[in-house]
């Protein structure tokens, strides 16, 4: 699915990433874990196409395509999604309209007809109910006076809307309660297939015992610094991140 | 220095003195003043405050070298109209019957000017004073005939009146466009006034509206400009409103080469109520400039005023907006903003919010804001594969949604949405 390697990037001439290695395959999901400032969510926005950051070094292979030469609408076109840690609100722009938009310019990259309106509109029904969004914010301008859990909960329904084959989950449990994190990790599990691949960030196990992952990697000092299966979340979890930056402190 | 003013305004009537109609229903001693005006104050340049930002002086001495005042006759208008109105056509500055729609609506009554009745001679250049500004005492000697609409006392017009003021000519001239309106008293009316360029002329129009809105009535109207790059103008709305009426105004500008807005209304009755609301994009080297003053003379009366305005490569837009609160006026509440997005790094807005309060219990209030298209918002709709394009579009449109939301008719609504969006 993405094969990233030896990936450099700095933004406003400091570097962040500092050589990532890291395979994903079709249906698998992959936990990246970190202390603050380690360079998840810089890896993230890497990824999808953000422009603040350069790249200096590395490829990064999405589907047998370079990921690092397209735009980032193209990105996503190709199937990339990123969940935002920080959803932004978009006044006088609603839900629907930018959902509609965002469907067909997908639709007609692909060079597919624009989506009926009919299933559109059922498209929409079916994933709400899935991330037990209520109707009305859909109605609403993007994220505009959303709650934090609504925004997420939002993330994740555009996710479902738009089906990626690679899904990145920046945080996405940040700042949600149990219930809404429960929420959130029933939509990832419900459609999660062997098709697409997942990329959960987070700094807590916590979302973990929702959203299984195949692997687990630490990231830190913009390194992946050790990489395993779910005990490694657990262990994490328990012995906190001091260990890990005693560990790896030289490491630059 | 007036040597000089007085020469492009001296250069401009010889000009246009040959081929203007002779008015016959202004007052003498108000032609004087006029004249007077013109003489003494010339074409306003950026020395003049309220022209600081729209040098006009240098826009006409620049742009109309050889006026030659040859126009060209307009014979089809359809492509203008909006369903379900009432079509009026003004074709350079002469209100047509021929290509005006047959009204013969009870309460409505429409006279070019050659046919004033004494009590419209009385109105005429009662509230837009020629002593205030050159561009109305040079439209009130030179005004070409157009028209007086008068909406009758306890009239609601069902219909929406839509004006189209075209202009064609061979090469530059110049266009004295003059209206005057009347909303009597518990009277109702929608008008939308449309100013277009046609022709292969460059065309300065100073365009001249007198409106009146009595006790109790309450005047919808709309200016929707889009002149293109042959249209030069000042456009002078003197507006007064009596005691329990309302005023609204939309202004659209979508186009024009140097478009200046005077839009000043007298809020002279109590519990009046007047709303402008504005929309202005710029391109190329446009300037667009919207002056308004809400002159509030009376006690408990409102006024509402938002104006956005998006300026892109190296035009420049204004936003210069008096509130004069009236030391009578008490109770007054009044409330301006304006907001402005950049879209390139060599455009310029110049916002100018101006409260003058001489009463002590009131509420006033401005607010200004100028930013650049939000790269979150543009970044986010691209990470869900909307492109560069339809993403700044989406957000253009959100951010003049604000306005053309307010627009309640919703043919014109539809009809400037579907011109904005292109």
């Amino acid at each position: 699915m993405i094969t990233i390697k030896n990936l450099h990037a700095s933004v406003e001439g400091k570097e962040i990433l500092r050589g990532i290695n890291l395979e994903i395959k079709a249906g698998e999901v992959h936990a990246i874990m970190g202390p603050n400032g380690s360079g998840k969510s810089t890896l993230s926005s890497v990824l999808a196409g953000r422009e603040d950051y350069e790249v200096t070094e590395g490829e990064v292979t999405f589907n047998g395509k370079d990921l690092l030469e397209m735009a980032a609408e193209d990105r996503a076109r190709e199937g990339l999604f990123l969940a935002f840690q920080y959803p932004v609100e978009i006044p006088g722009v609603s839900n629907i309209n930018f959902l509609k938009t965002a469907i067909n310019e997908i639709r007609h990259y692909k060079g597919q007809e624009a989506i009926p309106a009919k299933d559109f509109l059922s498209l929409v029904k079916e994933k709400q109910k899935l991330v037990e969004l209520d109707g009305k914010l859909t109605n609403r301008s993007v994220n505009e006076g959303f709650s934090g859990g609504e925004k997420k909960r939002n993330e994740i329904f555009q996710m479902a809307v738009l089906e990626p084959k690679l899904a990145i989950l920046d945080e996405t449990d940040s700042g949600l309660d149990i219930d809404a994190l429960k929420i959130v990790a029933n939509g990832v599990n419900a459609l999660k297939n062997e098709h697409n691949a997942f990329v959960v960030i987070t700094h807590y196990q916590r979302l973990l015992d929702y959203i299984v992952p195949d692997f687990v990697h630490i990231l830190y000092n913009g390194k992946i610094v050790k990489s395993g299966t779910k005990e490694l979340a657990m262990e994490l979890e328990a012995k906190g991140y001091d260990e890990i930056k005693k560990q790896f402190e030289t490491v630059t | 220095m007036i040597a000089e003013k007085s020469h492009t305004a001296q250069d401009i009537i010889n000009k246009i003195s040959a081929t203007a109609s002779k008015v016959g229903f202004i007052k003498n001693d108000i032609l004087t003043n006029a004249l007077m005006q013109i003489e003494n104050k010339g074409i306003p340049n950026n020395r003049h405050e309220d022209y600081k930002y729209c040098n006009m002086d240098a826009v006409l001495k620049r742009e109309f070298k050889s006026i030659e005042q040859k126009f060209t006759e307009v014979k089809n208008i359809n492509s203008y109209k909006l369903a379900d109105t009432i079509t009026l056509v003004v074709v350079n500055g002469n209100y047509s019957v021929n290509l005006s729609d047959k009204v013969g609506l009870k309460g409505l009554h429409i006279n070019s000017f050659s046919n004033l009745d004494s009590l419209a001679k009385e109105k005429i250049a009662s509230i837009a004073k020629v002593n205030t500004d050159s561009f109305i005492a040079l439209n009130t000697v030179f005004c070409s005939n157009g028209f007086h609409l008068k909406v009758e006392k306890n009239t609601a017009l069902q219909t929406p009146i839509h004006i189209i003021y075209v202009s064609s000519a061979e090469s530059e001239a110049i266009v004295n466009s003059r209206n005057l309106i009347e909303l009597e008293e518990n009277a109702q009316a929608i008008i939308i006034e449309r100013q277009v360029v046609i022709g292969k002329g460059k065309i300065f129009t100073n365009f001249l509206s007198e409106k009146f809105v009595a006790q109790n009535a309450k005047l919808d109207s709309y200016l929707l400009q889009n002149e293109g790059l042959l249209g030069y103008s000042v456009n002078t709305n003197q507006v007064q409103i009596e005691s329990n009426s309302v005023y609204h105004n939309t202004t659209v500008t979508l186009n024009g080469a140097v478009v200046r807005n005077n839009h000043h209304v007298v809020l002279s009755g109590k519990n009046s109520e007047a709303n402008l609301n504005g929309l202005f994009s710029s391109k190329g080297t446009q300037l667009i400039d919207n002056h308004t003053l809400m002159d509030h003379q009376v006690p408990n009366c409102e006024s509402n005023e938002l104006y956005k305005g998006i300026i892109n490569d190296k035009s420049t837009g204004v936003f210069n907006g008096k509130i004069f609160v009236r030391k009578d006026a008490q109770k007054t509440n009044a409330y301006q903003s304006s907001k402005n997005i950049l879209l390139s790094d060599d455009a310029i807005i110049n916002t100018k919010p101006q409260l003058e309060i001489y009463a002590d219990d009131v509420k006033c209030s401005h607010g200004t804001s100028t930013g650049k298209i939000d790269e979150n918002a543009l970044f986010y709709l691209n990470t869900r594969g909307i492109g560069k394009e339809s993403a700044r579009r989406l957000l253009l449109n959100s951010f003049a949604k604000e306005v053309i939301d307010r627009i309640e008719l919703e043919s014109l609504r539809e009809e400037i949405t579907k011109l904005f969006e292109n």
